[in-house]
């Protein structure tokens, strides 16, 4: 086939379009941090998950060491149990606890890991015990009309302020 | 032609077929044309040249344009709740997801489909598809598969130069001329996109219209009247189907692919 000078440009503008999908793939979509890293799956089981979604980080210190697997219904025990697939080069004591976080006011929600004191760590398919729920708003303002219903209905004992 | 003779609707709903029947056996043969088209790369490097490589500069600056608008539209609605952070994410989703793909293939229908419509149709009216065939030149592989390849090709390349040109604009407005955070801007943006399902997606959509819009422009021309009045309402119907079944595809595609 013989050469022409529509070449460059075509060549060009196939560079221009390849170098844009990477762009979106890159910077728009971070596909560098997906990781390729291997992983090992703890359970943990939760008695409210709130609005914690599948693919959502798992945080130590702040930093993102894993990722939330599947939840699913437990109807043994009535809770969620939720699989997390941690990263291979992190360990965790064996009594570390989970929170479930949100990041900023409206941010998702993230479940946290507060490393223990034991001296084993997780292995794979171990079931995390120490967990607290995600904070449901509802409950909260529950409890905080309740709270005021119950001073205002005996004002002599409640302590003024 | 008239509604209440049944001759007349039966005559309308068989061309109607015939037409649809012709279509799909057209687009069927473009298809199994693909590895004829590849070994002379040369014709469809000429119409990538000619589709792909002119269409650039209408594709830059509207996606250039339509990013400025979505970060200043986009900002106005999100500081009301105080989640102006959060402009990277609905620039980036709106331009992959929709925008990008929807606006280029309009673009494309009008810049690039009408003038192949004309280009075929006045090839139809001056004969010399007719003389090709005289040849025993086969005009659909010689001329209608380049174009049409080339056209497939070059849409998901123009959509995502737009998706990209797009969210620079976004950025500019966004965190240099308002002062969102840039580094919200973009991890929220990052956050937020997903490859496979978004920018994937995105392109498959892209793909899509591309073959739509190339082959109907392709069709109409093909089949024009060969006559000016033949020609210039080819290529109106061009524009307007191709811009009409891009927007139907795009609903399609988007339940498809993005209802849970």
């Amino acid at each position: 086939m013989q050469r022409s000078k529509n070449d460059v440009w075509v060549g060009l503008f196939v560079i221009v379009g390849l170098l844009a999908i990477v762009f979106l793939a890159l910077k728009a979509a971070n596909l560098l941090n997906l990781s390729f890293q291997s992983e090992y799956r703890v359970v943990a089981k939760f008695d409210n998950v709130g609005g914690l979604k599948p693919r959502a980080a798992v945080r130590s210190a702040g930093v993102v060491v894993g990722r939330v697997e599947s939840i699913t219904f437990d109807d043994k025990s009535f809770q969620a149990r939720v699989t997390l697939a941690l990263e291979n080069r992190y360990s965790f004591p064996k009594d570390s606890s989970l929170k479930i976080l949100t990041s900023g006011l409206l941010g998702e929600q993230y479940i946290g890991v507060e490393a223990g004191a034991d001296e084993k760590v997780l292995a794979p398919g171990d079931t995390i015990a120490a967990t607290q729920s995600a904070v449901v708003l509802e409950n909260l303002i529950g409890q905080f009309l309740y709270n005021k219903a119950a001073d205002g209905s005996n004002p002599g004992t409640a302590p003024k302020k | 032609m008239s509604w209440y003779k049944p001759a007349d609707i039966g005559f309308a709903t068989r061309s109607a077929l015939a037409d649809w029947g012709y279509g799909a056996r057209l687009l069927l043969r473009l298809t199994a044309l693909f590895g004829a088209s590849m070994r002379r790369f040369g014709l469809v490097r000429d119409q990538i040249h000619f589709l792909g490589n002119y269409s650039l500069a209408i594709i830059t600056v509207s996606g250039l344009f339509v990013g400025f608008v979505l970060g200043l539209q986009g900002y106005y609605t999100l500081q009301r709740y105080g989640s102006s952070e959060a402009l990277g994410l609905l620039v980036a989703l709106s331009l992959v997801r929709e925008l990008g793909p929807v606006i280029t293939a309009l673009l494309f229908a009008g810049r690039a489909g009408a003038s192949l419509t004309a280009e075929i149709g006045l090839m139809r009216a001056g004969e010399q598809i007719t003389a090709m065939e005289m040849m025993a030149v086969d005009p659909i592989s010689r001329i209608l598969a380049p174009r049409f390849w080339g056209g497939v090709i070059g849409m998901p390349l123009l959509a995502a130069v737009f998706s990209a040109v797009g969210i620079f604009g976004g950025y500019v407005v966004g965190v240099l001329l308002i002062g969102v955070d840039s580094g919200s801007f973009w991890s929220q943006m990052q956050g937020g996109v997903d490859v496979w399902k978004d920018v994937g997606n995105g392109v498959v959509k892209s793909f899509v219209f591309g073959v739509a819009v190339t082959f109907i422009a392709l069709l109409e021309g093909y089949e024009a009247q060969a006559t000016p009045e033949g020609v210039s309402s080819a290529t109106t119907r061009t524009v307007v189907i191709a811009s009409l079944s891009v927007l139907g595809l795009d609903f399609l595609l988007t339940v498809m692919m993005f209802s849970i």
